[in-house]
């Protein structure tokens, strides 16, 4: 019902693209710091752990570097970025909507005669859509250079190794299905958020509630999507 | 003028509003009152179509609100002015973004014809110079005279307060119970006014109606409602020691 009223005509579009542009900044690139610290040491744990549990002498030293990518690439950026935004964003967006809610602010542009649900949700819907692929793209390239700044600053593995191991059988297919998974994530870290702000009733308490309800449910959300996509892209 | 005919509204099973009838009048100013809980805000909130009453409905100008298309709905509100208890300004935009905003949504106006409507709505509720603020930037009190101001940037023809006087000193109550006044008879908009502060009520209750339990228990003006003799409405008026003395004075 609410994502109904949320795609209908918006009463002037022209607002909308101001809207989108202060979303973009807010929950995209407001998250470029952090982003980018989780990935350089996501990365370079990946590659620590790797090289750690690979003993046999049969399996190559650019291996490290091959896991490390795939492991980057295919899981750890979509995902775990999309786990963390679903924190960092998520909580945000419940807790602006369900402050506008008990504030009366919603039914304030409702009295303007104003579609509150689709003037409200559709930017931060657009602006995540539109954002966190180029997140998620920087993330990898974070990642996978973690991953070398510990074989430039560790004995594990050398450079060379590790540059050619992320070379190794590269299959540009993985970034596409990362990218699929990343926009259905970037829709879900939106939309179930906004759905609990929306329909918040009382004050702080709730609104606190519904912020924490929003982050959990489109955290199983997902994890539970991530699995489908998976199956019905790669296997 | 507005009508509400025969509306009725239960949540959970509990009637709040049950078959309230009233016309509230153009260029006057209309007072809902009533106890806490009693139904006015509900009331006030089926006028506008906030809430869906379970019967009857409501008549701007003899076109039926509730019956109307959500397209149909958005032309008649682009006609109402709203002022909330709380202010309800958009927190992220300044006092001249919150007045311009309906008229960029709704107006066709150009960017000078906009900046000029809000000078003249600021300066309507004395708070020229306030362009630049935030709401957190200013008191409650000229929260609610920018409420006020953005309400009627589109020159409405309806104007609903609710509780306009709730947690404003003594002072600024009457001076936005005057200022709601003037505009209501400047402008000639029905106005309907939601509180029980019986200063508002003496002060500027051209038309009262009294809701008790979710029923209209009385209609009358501010000076009726000083020789009244139903018992729930004198439990109201005379609650404070001071209405007493003047009762009995």
């Amino acid at each position: 019902m609410l994502m109904q009223r949320v795609f209908q005509k918006p009463t002037k579009a022209s607002l909308y693209r101001k809207q989108i542009v202060y979303e973009i900044d807010s929950l995209g690139l407001g998250s470029f710091g952090i982003i980018t610290i989780i990935s350089v040491f996501m990365g370079a744990v990946i590659t620590l752990q790797t090289a750690s549990n690979i003993d046999s002498a049969l399996i190559p030293a650019y291996t490290v570097g091959f896991t490390t990518r795939q492991s980057v690439i295919l899981e750890f950026s979509p995902t775990i970025i999309a786990l963390i935004l679903a924190g960092k964003v998520g909580s945000n967006i419940a807790s602006e909507i369900g402050t506008m809610r008990v504030s009366e602010q919603i039914d304030a542009l409702e009295i303007m005669g104003i579609n509150s649900a689709s003037y409200i949700i559709v930017p931060k819907i657009i602006a995540a859509v539109f954002i966190n692929p180029f997140l998620v793209i920087w993330s990898m390239f974070i990642g996978v250079f973690g991953g070398y700044l510990v074989a430039m600053l560790s004995s594990v593995i050398s450079t060379t190794d590790y540059v050619y191991g992320i070379q190794f059988e590269f299959d540009p297919f993985g970034v596409t299905y990362a990218l699929i998974k990343t926009v259905v994530f970037a829709f879900i870290i939106t939309s179930i958020p906004s759905y609990y702000g929306y329909y918040v009733k009382g004050g702080a308490l709730e609104v606190g509630s519904a912020s924490t309800k929003g982050v959990v449910s489109s955290s199983i959300v997902i994890l539970i999507t991530n699995y489908i996509i998976t199956q019905l892209i790669l296997i | 003028m507005i009508e509400v005919k025969n509306i009725s509204k239960s949540f959970d099973g509990k009637k709040v509003l049950d078959d309230i009838n009233v016309t509230f009048a153009q260029g006057k100013t209309n007072l809902i009152i009533g106890a806490s809980g009693s139904g006015k805000s509900v009331l006030t909130k089926c006028m506008v179509g906030l809430i869906e009453p379970d019967s009857g409905s409501v008549l701007f100008h003899d076109q039926n609100f509730t019956k109307m298309s959500v397209d149909e709905r958005k032309d008649v509100r682009k006609e109402i002015g709203m002022l909330f208890q709380g202010g309800a300004l958009f927190d992220s935009q300044t006092v001249e973004e919150n007045i311009m905003f309906p008229l960029k949504m709704h107006g066709k106006m150009s960017v000078k014809e906009m900046t000029e409507r809000v000078d003249f709505c600021l300066e309507r509720v004395n708070l020229e110079g306030a362009h630049k603020k935030y709401p957190a930037e200013i008191s409650g009190g000229m929260q609610k005279r920018v409420g006020i101001a953005r309400a009627i940037a589109l020159k409405p023809k309806y104007l609903f307060c609710d509780e306009p006087n709730s947690g404003l000193d003594p002072k600024t109550s009457i001076l936005i119970d005057n200022l709601i006044k003037e505009i209501t008879e400047e402008y000639q908009i029905t106005t309907i006014v939601v509180t029980h502060d019986m200063n508002s009520v003496l002060q500027i209750g051209e038309k009262i109606m009294f809701i008790h339990q979710g029923r209209k228990h009385w209609e009358g003006d501010k000076n009726s409602i000083v020789k009244t003799t139903n018992q729930e409405l004198s439990e109201l008026v005379f609650a404070s020691e001071l209405m007493q003395k003047l009762r009995d004075a």
